[in-house]
């Protein structure tokens, strides 16, 4: 009998075609529209902090896997999309060289030093974005833009923001809250918290590079969901809680809400794999979890926003809530009763 | 009565992949001749394997009783065709290995046993007479897993029955077999619940089929109408057909760790085996033939054969054309939990749902060397048993056995639905079955350890002991 030879192997014979190259490329794809847009509203100074921050990102996977002797696995896209995201978090005024150490700690510190992909502790864009903020706290505590007349608000609240933003010298619209519910600075005539709304849905000139359109980070969600890269459990809960808070702290909870880093948080960081709960119902606890802590941090810390921490120290948690927060097996519930019916 | 409606079963976890039914759903069941030979092994089921009632030389007819075993918990043997014995010898296996079998060479005729009669009619037969045929006609679970049936109609008097299941989903991929049965004969089925329900002492009967099969859907609940048998659309997801999973949809009930489902008051059976409960009621012929889908991309013609037990797989091959291209991978069942085969020339058995033949691309994804795990929490959502397979995977991995035994891994059903999901090509499931075999493999042996030490130790114990 004349017979080629057949491969033999374990079950199962076929297997899903997804893998990790494609899920980095579907949330590259899901913040590219506010990437662009990023680059419009700002012009050239984002270009160089994405740039060097991507750039750094992927020379310090480079360099630490070829310095472990390992295989490079720059062709996953994570160190990428990693770049992409901490640019994302940066003020535009960066100097390019604070984003290129920043995207060099992210997958330095942030993940090679854990073992590389899947062991990291910590979010590597967090981390990478953490370093700058604590070596060059001024760069991300003034400094952003002076609108130019973007022209979706209209006339009226637009000199309103504009005002407010004065008084601080460039600071974010959440910075500008904080002065004013703190006592610090008294809000210029009319001014309201809802008069953010319409800017920081469509074009927020005044935060980081992601924080330019809330409208496009929720449609780059939505993208994720419907390619079921992400679940939905983290980012509902997480903003969820933070509105909830809000509103009994006394506060605008959709302002809270569309402001500042907590959705480009919530949709693309707290949703990190390796970062976050395995089960379902610890990224409930998770995502809970996310929105105290950035509560917290927003409304009794010297800082107006508290993202970039609450994930990080949420992060630190994942471990502790993987270990007792497991998923319901099947069977368990019988084990203790009467097996059969009656 | 009727359909058993209103939602559509889902299943906690699962996948969905691309159902593949569609070369072979439309061929009506073809019967075919055996080869000149055929080969029968004597391990066709769980349990207890046959010892050979027959010898070289020997004149067997089609339903001779050719091994049989005392065990309980295994079901005799009979020949597919007539003619002699050329041989008893070992034999490769589609389960793997070789195993003693008989090889019969077939004189073509086909000469029924002349001592084979139906057992009589069910209808007012003591449940322990209809369990005596049920094991002397040869019926184990015809789904794949090919436990013993008369077994599984003898629960204990502490576990009453009070629902049979009968399993229609095939969430297999590419398997037409039941579907067309469903379809074909969907009395015959009726019929082999109802003997099953009477066995049992069940009242309530499903039939339980997924929705992607809406003809035999149709075709079962005409049949059904007024006879009391509910028939369940189950909304397709594998691994719907997976028996704890069926349960729990169906009923709500949730099989204990480590029970069995007569422990919440269910018997479950594939929808051949009913088919075959019944042809022997009707007929007398033993189990001696059964249907076997035939497909894969690379057969020219995918079919629903009924085959004569001990037809190598070439000759079924050939009997639907044959192969366009060789094929990467010849499997028995289905992709998701069938078996790879070496050879084509092993034969089709009593278990044998399918066999798929799949190119060179289909089977060539490449499996990491080492292990990596991205934390994405597919496996854990997949997972129809609730368990964390990718610690599993590691654990399995790292030789963590008694982190192992802590996360369960004994719950596992092996439906394998972790490495299908897995974007990092992790063989879960793989690392799983090895983990689960060892751990009993030391179970075991901690077991003989400890049973060797109680009796060292309570002879001495008996003798000081003065009370």
């Amino acid at each position: 009998m004349n017979e080629h030879k057949l491969i033999v192997s374990t079950s199962p014979h076929i297997r899903d075609p997804i893998n990790t190259r494609r899920i980095m490329c579907h949330v590259i794809v899901a913040l590219s529209p506010v990437t662009i847009y990023a680059l419009v509203i700002h012009g050239l100074s984002a270009l160089w902090v994405l740039a060097a921050s991507i750039a750094g990102a992927a020379l310090g996977d480079f360099v630490m896997q070829k310095g472990r002797r390992i295989p490079v696995t720059l062709d996953d896209c994570s160190a990428i999309l990693t770049g992409l995201l901490l640019a994302l978090t940066l003020p535009p005024r960066l100097p390019w060289w604070v984003a290129g150490i920043a995207g060099l700690a992210a997958t330095i510190l942030g993940k090679q030093m854990f073992g590389g992909l899947g062991h990291n502790i910590f979010n590597p864009a967090l981390v990478g974005r953490a370093v700058a903020f604590v070596s060059w706290p001024a760069y991300f505590a003034t400094g952003y833009a002076k609108s130019a007349a973007i022209g979706i608000a209209n006339t009226a609240t637009h000199k309103a923001i504009e005002g407010t933003v004065d008084i601080v010298n460039g600071a974010s619209p959440l910075a500008a809250m904080k002065y004013i519910y703190d006592g610090a600075a008294k809000a210029p005539q009319g001014l309201f918290a809802s008069n953010y709304y319409k800017p920081l849905l469509l074009a927020n000139p005044w935060g980081c590079l992601g924080e330019v359109s809330a409208l496009l980070l929720i449609l780059g969600g939505i993208y994720l969901l419907a390619t079921r890269v992400i679940g939905w459990r983290i980012t509902v809960t997480y903003v969820g809680t933070v509105a909830v808070l809000t509103a009994i702290t006394g506060r605008d909870p959709l302002f809270y809400t569309l402001a500042g880093g907590l959705l480009i948080g919530a949709i693309f960081m707290a949703t990190d794999y390796t970062t976050s709960p395995l089960a379902r119902r610890g990224k409930v606890v998770y995502g809970v979890g996310l929105g105290v802590v950035t509560w917290l941090l927003r409304f009794w810390s010297n800082n107006p926003e508290g993202v970039m921490f609450a994930i990080l120290f949420m992060n630190a948690l994942v471990p502790l809530i993987d270990r007792y927060i497991m998923p319901r097996r099947y069977g368990s519930a019988g084990e203790a009763k009467e097996v059969h019916s009656s | 009565m009727g359909r058993t409606s209103g939602l559509l079963y889902r299943i906690r976890g699962g996948v969905h992949p691309s159902d593949s039914k569609e070369p072979s759903a439309g061929k009506e069941i073809r019967r075919i001749e055996a080869p000149a030979t055929v080969t029968i092994p004597m391990r066709q089921h769980i349990g207890a394997p046959c010892v050979p009632r027959v010898g070289k030389g020997d004149e067997v007819l089609v339903g001779t009783v050719i091994g049989d075993s005392e065990a309980f918990v295994s079901a005799p043997i009979h020949s597919s065709v007539s003619g002699k014995v050329a041989r008893v010898a070992p034999q490769p296996h589609p389960a793997g290995g070789e195993v003693l079998a008989v090889i019969i060479e077939n004189d073509g005729s086909y000469r029924r046993d002349p001592n084979l009669e139906p057992p009589g009619p069910w209808e007012d037969m003591e449940p322990e007479r209809i369990r005596e045929a049920v094991r002397a006609a040869g019926i184990v679970g015809l789904g794949g897993a090919a436990f013993p049936t008369h077994v599984k109609l003898s629960p204990p008097g502490e576990y009453p029955i009070d629902t049979v299941i009968l399993n229609g989903a095939e969430c297999e991929p590419f398997l037409t077999s039941d579907y067309r049965l469903l379809l074909e004969e969907p009395d015959s089925v009726l019929e082999g619940i109802r003997i099953i329900m009477r066995a049992v002492g069940a009242r309530r009967g499903i039939v339980a089929i997924e929705d992607n099969k809406p003809a035999a859907i149709k075709a079962m609940e005409s049949s059904a109408r007024g006879s009391g048998i509910e028939v369940a659309s189950l909304r397709t997801r594998y691994p719907q057909g997976a028996e704890k999973v069926l349960i729990a949809n169906l009923l709500r009930r949730e099989v204990p760790s480590g029970g069995l489902p007569m422990h919440v008051g269910v018997v479950v059976n594939n929808v051949g085996t009913a088919h075959a409960i019944a042809q022997y009621f009707s007929q007398g012929m033993p189990l001696v033939e059964r249907v076997v889908t035939v497909t894969g991309s690379v057969v020219r013609e995918p079919s629903n054969l009924l085959v004569p037990l001990g037809t190598s797989f070439a000759h079924a091959v050939e009997a639907c054309g044959g192969f366009t291209e060789p094929p990467g991978k010849v499997i028995m069942g289905g992709p998701m939990m069938g078996l790879a085969q070496h050879t084509m020339e092993v034969p089709v058995i009593k278990g044998t749902s399918g066999i798929l033949a799949l190119s060179r691309e289909e089977t060539g994804y490449s499996v990491p060397a080492e292990p990596v795990c991205i934390r994405c929490g597919r496996c854990v959502d997949v997972c129809p048993m609730g368990l964390i397979p990718t610690y599993l995977g590691s654990y399995a991995h790292n030789e963590k056995w008694d982190l192992l035994h802590r996360l369960h891994i004994e719950d596992c059903i092996e439906c394998g639905c972790c490495t299908y999901t897995c974007p990092t090509k992790n063989p879960l499931v793989q690392l799983i079955k090895t983990g689960k075999a060892e751990l009993a493999r030391r179970k075991q042996q901690a077991d003989r350890r400890e049973a060797e030490r109680r009796e060292a130790v309570g002879e001495s114990g008996e003798a000081g002991k003065d009370e």
